[in-house]
């Protein structure tokens, strides 16, 4: 099942709600957990959290359908990863419409200072 | 320039501050004039921005000067406020993006005690809700130079 689910993360990312995915406490705490100490089972991710093995699985599957997290063996240990160029593409993205607002307010700045 | 960007908080929305050395009055009709709106945008609108209606426009930015797109405009509050919703980046002709969610561009205007001019803040959010194939295309597409132009426009006007 794993294996199914990481291909269809890959294959249709236009059903990939990244951001939405990412607004969830829960979820973006698992996301900041697998950032700093890298792939992590469902047992070691759900220690200290209060949160149920199951709920956690659930949080981790919608992570999933988002293309956030894959699934991997590690051993006899299965582990979750953060797949961060998904992340990176979505961050990529928001930073070039910024980019691209810097210039257009440049332009409008411009615009109204210089005919007085 | 001073420009402000909530970088890391939100993946939602994109939040831009600009003090500008110009009275409020003279800035509102530079974003609520549709004309003088295009003259910095670098769009040519087909109208008047009026509350809940839809302008066409054709960029003028060179090399992109075959894109159409629409500005459907939300809320005028005049001097205060003015938002419109469109569908950012879309920039491919053979694309239809009308089925497409769109984001919220809005601008607020405040007077800087003391006729210091104007800070002017252009938020747009509602990244969330695109597609993230689409962004991802897009930005593969912009890279190619939308950036460039935009800086080459800035340095001819300025």
């Amino acid at each position: 099942m794993s294996r199914n689910r990481s291909a269809a993360a890959v294959q249709v990312p236009a059903a990939a709600p990244v951001f939405a995915a990412l607004g969830d406490t829960t979820r973006l705490g698992l996301v900041r957990r697998l950032s700093a100490d890298g792939p992590l089972s469902i047992t070691r991710l759900s220690e200290g959290t209060g949160v149920t093995r199951q709920a956690i699985t659930r949080h981790l599957h919608a992570l999933g359908r988002a293309g956030l997290v894959r699934d991997a063996r590690r051993g006899r240990e299965h582990v979750f990863a953060l797949d961060l160029k998904r992340l990176e593409k979505a961050r990529q993205y928001l930073d070039h419409v910024a980019a691209q607002w810097d210039a257009a307010a440049a332009r409008l700045q411009a615009f109204v200072e210089e005919e007085k | 320039m001073t420009t402000k960007t909530d970088k890391q908080q939100s993946t939602d929305r994109i939040e831009k501050r600009i003090e500008v050395r110009a009275p409020r009055a003279r800035v509102w009709r530079a974003i609520a004039d549709a004309n003088e709106f295009g003259a910095w945008f670098g769009i040519k609108l087909d109208g008047a921005f009026t509350a809940g209606a839809t302008v066409r426009g054709r960029l003028t930015i060179p090399n992109y000067d075959h894109l159409t797109l629409d500005i459907e405009v939300e809320r005028i509050e005049p001097e205060r406020y003015f938002s419109y919703r469109w569908h950012p980046y879309a920039i491919d002709p053979k694309v239809d993006y009308s089925s497409e969610p769109t984001t919220l561009v809005e601008f607020h205007l405040a007077e800087i005690a003391g006729g210091g001019g104007t800070t002017v803040t252009i938020v747009e959010s509602g990244f969330d809700r695109i597609p993230l194939a689409r962004r991802s295309e897009a930005y593969r597409m912009n890279d190619q130079g939308w950036a460039g132009q935009a800086k080459k426009l800035a340095g001819y006007v300025a």
